[in-house]
């Protein structure tokens, strides 16, 4: 059955709408989680407020979860869903450059997006700070396409790098999950929330 | 539960509540599009149909337009990130405007001045711009989905991500705190 486009039971145009109507959920639920709000993201990294690992943990399990039960199921060939390959030079220095941006600029690029359609303008010059990034990667390409292809393993599923199946090592995600859970609501009730 | 803790009620959504509905939105993705979400992926798309409005040659002598287009065949701007893109603009507003939050402001801690923020936004905004197309996606494209999907590469880049900005938040504490 799924995934509907890859498969042709949906046509080109019609993914394309569902794009958008996907967009608008994803954009409602960051919204009124609160994730327009910079000083609302940045909490968790002072542990003010750790919306943010909640949302963010809770989203990824869920959405894993189903992804599972949904394979299992056989509702979904997961032999046809993108899975992001792994260049491990790049996933780490673009990941250190982007956690820089972040504490920076207090959005993420979807986020900064959020933030911008409810008038914040810290969020619309982050987006003005996206579109330069991203053209100043594309000018200088030449310079840094040797790293940016450097350390490739293929697309490998991280349960296979650690040896173990992908039930199991969800199974302990949820465990972990729930450490952080507590962790952040510990750290919520130590340091002085606002709401913003 | 005290009398002002009840009147002072936060006016989010349950922060579990939101990150299920995250994960179906994103489930939902997987199911009918064969791929998760992203944000980064149409500020590219973005910036090749500008570059190649302006040259359409460009993919001759640029690497990076030339990958681009070997990747995604047709307008860059007919892409499905665009059109979640432009999907998360009015969810958002939505959002915003059921709960009364549509307002013109730049936020910011009492103890930095507004340009002073937008200096950073945008020094940030260069700077996750830069680090997305290196890493191959932003947390959304590369982190929240990468891990949804297992992906190896995915779990190092969100562990990368939140592990910088939480060893470099005690240096720009005064911005938030």
């Amino acid at each position: 059955m799924g995934p509907l486009a890859v498969n042709e039971i949906i046509s080109e145009n019609t993914n394309f709408f569902l794009a958008f109507i996907i967009g608008i959920g994803f954009g409602f639920v960051l919204e009124s989680s609160g994730f327009s709000s910079s000083r609302k993201l940045a909490g968790v990294f002072y542990g003010y407020d750790m919306v943010v690992l909640k949302v963010f943990f809770t989203g990824a399990i869920t959405a894993m979860l189903g992804l599972l039960f949904f394979s299992l199921f056989g509702w979904v060939d997961m032999d046809l869903v993108y899975v992001n390959p792994t260049f491990l030079t790049s996933a780490i220095i673009g990941g250190v450059i982007m956690g820089v941006g972040f504490i920076m600029g207090g959005y993420c690029p979807g986020t900064s997006f959020c933030g911008a359609s409810i008038g914040k303008i810290d969020a619309l010059l982050f987006i003005v700070g996206l579109f330069i990034g991203v053209s100043v990667f594309g000018a200088g390409y030449n310079w840094w396409d040797e790293l940016y292809l450097s350390g490739f393993l293929g697309s490998p599923k991280v349960s296979e790098s650690l040896g173990l199946s992908d039930g199991v090592f969800a199974l302990i995600l949820i465990v972990v999950a729930l450490v952080m859970f507590w962790a952040a609501e510990w750290a919520e009730k130590k340091f002085p929330r606002q709401e913003y | 539960m005290t009398e002002s803790t009840n009147t002072k009620r936060s006016k989010y959504l349950n922060p579990y509540l939101g990150g299920v509905l995250l994960g179906l939105v994103l489930l939902a993705a997987n199911f009918i599009a064969g791929r998760g979400l992203g944000a980064s992926g149409a500020i590219k798309s973005g910036v090749v149909t500008v570059v190649t409005a302006v040259n359409p040659h460009a993919g001759e002598t640029s690497g990076f337009i030339r990958e681009y287009q070997g990747a995604h065949g047709g307008s860059p701007m007919k892409s499905w990130l665009v059109f979640e893109m432009l999907g998360v603009l009015v969810g958002g507003f939505l959002s915003g405007a059921l709960a009364g939050r549509l307002k013109f402001k730049v936020e910011h801690s009492p103890k930095i001045t507004s340009a002073r923020r937008l200096i950073f936004a945008l020094s940030g905004g260069i700077l996750f711009g830069f680090g997305s197309q290196l890493g191959r996606g932003c947390t959304s494209g590369s982190a929240l989905s990468g891990m949804a999907v297992l992906s190896l590469g995915g779990f190092i880049t969100m562990m990368a991500i939140f592990g910088t900005a939480f060893a470099l938040a005690y240096f720009l504490r005064k911005n938030w705190i």
